[in-house]
């Protein structure tokens, strides 16, 4: 594995494997009378948030905090973004106070890489989401979620995607949640299907290691897992779809729809859910929908994310690990 | 000793082969019986990989002396060596807790060989997070010397007394398609 | 010292001559040229060009001298090989009258490296709205000949028709930055495959050639001269193809980065790559320079925009647009057109002195170099070549793309009216 984690796109088909084999055993601690293990005692891990995103920031403190490193979350609001404090001040302080890794969400594309990069800061970024660039947990928690109700938390060990139809719903322009997920899981075998309004799919996508349809219904029956993502009403003034009730008429996912479904097939969302728009109450509610699942997941990637890049004296390799010393 | 570490030389020579194996897990299972008036709440907890393998065959000899089925585990010791920082990280091995639990019972940990002392110091802190034992033994194949921790074994399947230029390799059939255990001198690059 | 020789320059890449400076002139061009009372200056083989005239550069005076002045841009430019440069008129206050634009000639002036023609305004304030005092500009000490909104786009196609009709009554020309404002809403990169992976804003090759297009029919319609600024794809050349074939009296300048780089740098996001308008792809590139040696593009223009380190020392979208240029200019040209066999030194001069001077008005620049003419020259070691070292630019920023990147060539000489500005690489 490389250094930094910022782009679903650097992981290795191995590197990927050996994360979501690691997060099943991560998953195991969550049901354990102390939920915490020693590993990163004495770390010191910065949660640096540019973007407000509870969500994500409570599952990597919650990661963190289970593998015993010390935590600080820096909410970097407004005012101190724009102009007075800059991402590099930041991070120079963050260099400065000793932190071992940073957790970095920035509305701005590139942000994490440009951290990563730009020798402001020594210590390993992981990338927690910037802007509609990447979001590279998200994605692996996703294909986590997938491999476990798809193939099984036992049966999938060492196992990729292959073969498996996944089929992406919704804003793909503006979702870091897609482009982190066609990524990986074209890495691992599995066959991605983009299904959006023209309006909300990028020029270019068609070099895109995935199919593009723009109709629903057909997509459905051959869909072994279907990820709806969030699309913000904001969207309608800026005229790229004429209305909600348009929209969902056309790309939500309601009863009738999931019943195309194969039986087996799971229903996915990245949340937070916008009910009535992308998904109705009855889809959200379902059995087959993994939203808290994938809450659970997020905690299990990310604490095998930290320890396979915190956990040793550098990166985990996948071609020399070691597992037998005395 | 990894597993890189246990590259051999062709000069190893087996100090233990697959019917000692055997004999001796057969003398430790009739130990423990002993030791613990009966094994009622005895639960085998194997040390990822070997021990693993040699804590389910251990059960199966309990269950012949005692007649009653014994809970067996894994409990995998990664996340809490002492040496994280000293190398890439590990992958993770299961660790598999029996039904019945560990609080209040006698856990007796199984590996295949006991060097410095520093795993089953992890594995006394890993088995700490997951309940309250009413005692832990430790049983192992081979006992080659060279402690670095006040720690010693309970069950020893043989003692061998090594250098420290020399380097010892279990070998199992469920891992290895044999059982026998190999002294040879560590190969130049260690 | 009055007199100058210039012994054995290759003079527009010919072979090699003498030149002789006397006072502001050029005395004489020939061989075996006699050195008596004159400095010798050992041309040794290398190139004399006309004094390079620039159309497009931001000198920031007044009001962001902390990323330019008129002194450090000038000293920049003489450092390039530029004998003049017109001065963009977004400043703060924006030079939309009479008054500022005279503070920036006026300036020029007093700096003495290189004449600096400031450009007017369109409209007041630069907002599209208001036609700027664009007659009392010219009027000025000033003469303002060229009017540009550049940094925005004169997206308003009457006011951009009636600016058009307007400068016709005094010889002038507006030079349009073209670019739909929009389609460029939160624009960050060239729209296409790098932008959709990376996640930036897609700035559409539409954007700048719609533009193109409706003003190019405009100044058909009225009758009036039109200059695009920045081309910078393989469709805005197209259009221009056409207007020219049509006859529309249009001419159109391509900057150096856009000869040079591509989209693809901006894979690193850094923002030294980020312009306005954006790299865009190698198609684009090729087109640009084809045009560019055909005559499509008219000339080369830097559109040398200095920011401080702190605007490009951060994220992306948070970065200032824009390169310097006037130091690394014909090294890139050089890079591009010369050495891939598409201009010669000859059709160098043309693109890069005398087009842009007849194009702005430059009078006393864009001569041939010949007895009688103003001695603005520039002499260039054309068999040099180096990494790029920002910290030994003039300039007062630092925002270069190739800092690091080895190009050809380098300007030794420069004289402004048989002074020279530049002697052996160093600014006098």
């Amino acid at each position: 594995m490389q250094r930094h984690l910022i782009s679903a796109a650097d992981l290795t088909r191995d590197d990927a494997v050996l994360i979501l084999d690691t997060a099943e055993e991560m998953a195991r601690v969550a049901d354990r009378p102390i939920k915490k293990l020693p590993t990163l005692r004495g770390r010191t891990i910065c949660n640096l948030f540019f973007e407000d995103s509870t969500r994500t920031r409570i599952s990597f403190e919650a990661a963190e905090k289970r593998l015993s490193a010390d935590v600080i979350n820096f909410a970097a609001k407004g005012s101190s973004v724009s102009k007075g404090e800059s991402l590099k001040d930041t991070a120079q302080t963050l260099e400065a106070m000793g932190v071992d890794a940073v957790v970095i969400r920035h509305s701005a594309s590139g942000a994490p890489y440009r951290l990563a990069n730009s020798g402001w800061i020594d210590a390993p970024v992981i990338n927690a989401g910037d802007g509609t660039h990447q979001h590279p947990t998200q994605a692996l928690l996703d294909a986590f979620t997938m491999r476990r109700r798809l193939i099984g938390a036992d049966a999938g060990l060492g196992r990729d995607l292959d073969g498996k139809r996944v089929t992406l719903v919704g804003d793909v322009l503006h979702s870091r949640v897609a482009r982190s997920n066609v990524d990986l899981l074209h890495t691992l075998g599995a066959e991605v299907t983009l299904v959006a309004p023209p309006t909300l799919l990028p020029v270019g996508v068609e070099t895109w290691p995935c199919e593009v349809s723009y109709d629903l219904d057909s997509t459905l029956p051959k869909s072994d897992a279907v990820m709806m993502l969030r699309v913000q009403r904001e969207r309608m003034k800026a005229a790229f779809f004429p209305t909600e009730r348009e929209y969902s008429r056309r790309y939500g996912l309601d009863g009738d729809r999931m019943a195309k479904l194969p039986e087996h097939a799971i229903v996915m969302h990245p949340g937070p859910m916008v009910r009535g728009m992308e998904i109705t109450a009855e889809v959200a509610d379902s059995d087959r929908c993994t939203v808290v699942e994938q809450v659970a997941n997020g905690v299990s990637i990310r604490m095998a994310v930290l320890y396979l890049l915190l956990g040793g004296k550098e990166p985990a390799g996948t071609a020399h690990l070691r597992t037998e010393e005395k | 000793m990894d597993t890189h570490a246990n590259q051999l030389n062709s000069d190893a020579r087996p100090v233990l082969e697959g019917p000692d194996i055997a004999r001796v897990l057969t003398r430790i299972a009739h130990e423990i019986v002993e030791r613990a008036k009966g094994a009622d709440d005895v639960v085998l907890l194997g040390i990822p990989t070997r021990g693993v393998f040699l804590a389910q065959r251990l059960a199966v000899k309990l269950e012949q002396v005692t007649g009653r089925k014994i809970p067996v585990g894994s409990l995998d010791i990664t996340m809490y060596r002492d040496d994280l920082r000293m190398h890439p990280p590990r992958a993770l091995a299961r660790t598999e807790i029996p039904a019945e639990g560990v609080d209040g019972r006698l856990v007796v940990l199984v590996d295949d060989v006991l060097f410095s002392g520093r795993t089953i110091r992890a594995a006394l802190d890993a088995l700490n997070d997951i309940g309250r034992p009413r005692a832990v033994q430790l049983a192992v194949l081979v006992d080659r010397g060279h402690r670095e921790l006040p720690i010693r074994a309970d069950y020893v399947g043989k003692n061998l007394p090594t250098s420290l230029r020399e380097t010892v390799k279990v070998q199992l059939a469920e891992e290895d398609g044999r059982d026998t255990v190999l002294l040879g001198a560590k190969s130049a690059d260690q | 010292m009055s007199k100058i020789l210039i012994r054995g320059a290759k003079v527009l890449g010919g072979e090699p001559q003498d030149v002789l400076i006397d006072g502001e002139l050029i005395a004489a061009v020939g061989t075996g040229l006699s050195a008596e009372g004159a400095e010798v200056v050992e041309a040794d083989g290398k190139v004399l060009l006309p004094g390079l005239v620039d159309l497009h550069t931001h000198l920031r005076e007044p009001g962001r001298e902390d990323s330019e002045t008129v002194l450090t841009g000038t000293r920049a430019a003489a450092s390039g090989g530029f004998t003049a440069v017109f001065a963009m008129a977004n400043t703060f206050p924006v030079a939309d009258t009479a008054g500022v634009v005279e503070q920036v000639w006026r300036l020029g002036k007093e700096s003495g490296y290189c004449d600096v023609r400031p450009i007017g305004a369109v409209t007041v304030g630069l907002e599209g709205k208001k036609l700027a005092e664009l007659g009392a500009m010219h009027d000025s000490a000033a003469q303002v000949s060229v009017f540009s909104d550049d940094g925005k786009c004169v997206d308003d196609a009457v006011i951009m028709r009636r600016a058009l009709e307007y400068v016709k009554a005094f010889g002038g020309v507006v030079a349009q930055h073209a670019q739909e404002p929009r389609l460029t809403e939160g624009a960050q990169m060239n729209e296409g495959v790098v932008s959709a992976e990376l996640g930036l804003g897609g700035w559409p090759a539409v954007a700048e050639e719609s533009i193109i297009a409706r003003d190019v029919l405009l100044a058909e319609h009225v009758g009036s001269r039109l200059h695009i600024c920045h081309l910078s794809t393989a469709g805005s050349v197209e259009i221009v193809r056409w207007a020219k074939s049509r006859g529309i009296d249009v001419t159109a300048e391509v900057c150096p980065h856009h000869l040079l780089l591509t989209e693809e740098m901006v894979r690193t996001y850094n923002p030294a790559y980020k312009v306005n308008p954006p790299l865009r792809t190698e198609r684009d590139v090729r087109a640009l320079r084809e045009a560019l040696a055909d005559g499509t593009i008219d000339i080369v223009a830097t559109d040398h925009a200095p920011h401080p380190h702190e605007d490009k020392d951060c994220e992306w979208a948070a970065a200032a647009m824009g390169m310097v240029g006037l130091e690394t200019a014909l090294s890139v040209v050089q890079e591009t057109m010369v050495e891939t066999g598409l201009l010669d030194w000859a059709a160098v001069a043309d693109r890069m002195s005398f087009t842009p001077a007849r194009i702005g008005s430059a009078t006393g620049h864009g001569r041939p170099v010949a007895a009688g003419e103003p001695a603005n020259l520039t002499l260039v070691d054309t068999a040099y070549r180096g990494q790029v070292d920002p910290a030994r630019f003039a300039s007062r920023s630092r925002n270069t793309p190739y800092e690091g990147r080895e190009l050809p060539g380098r300007v030794t000489h420069t004289w402004l009216r048989g002074k020279a500005t530049l002697m052996d690489g160093k600014l006098t």
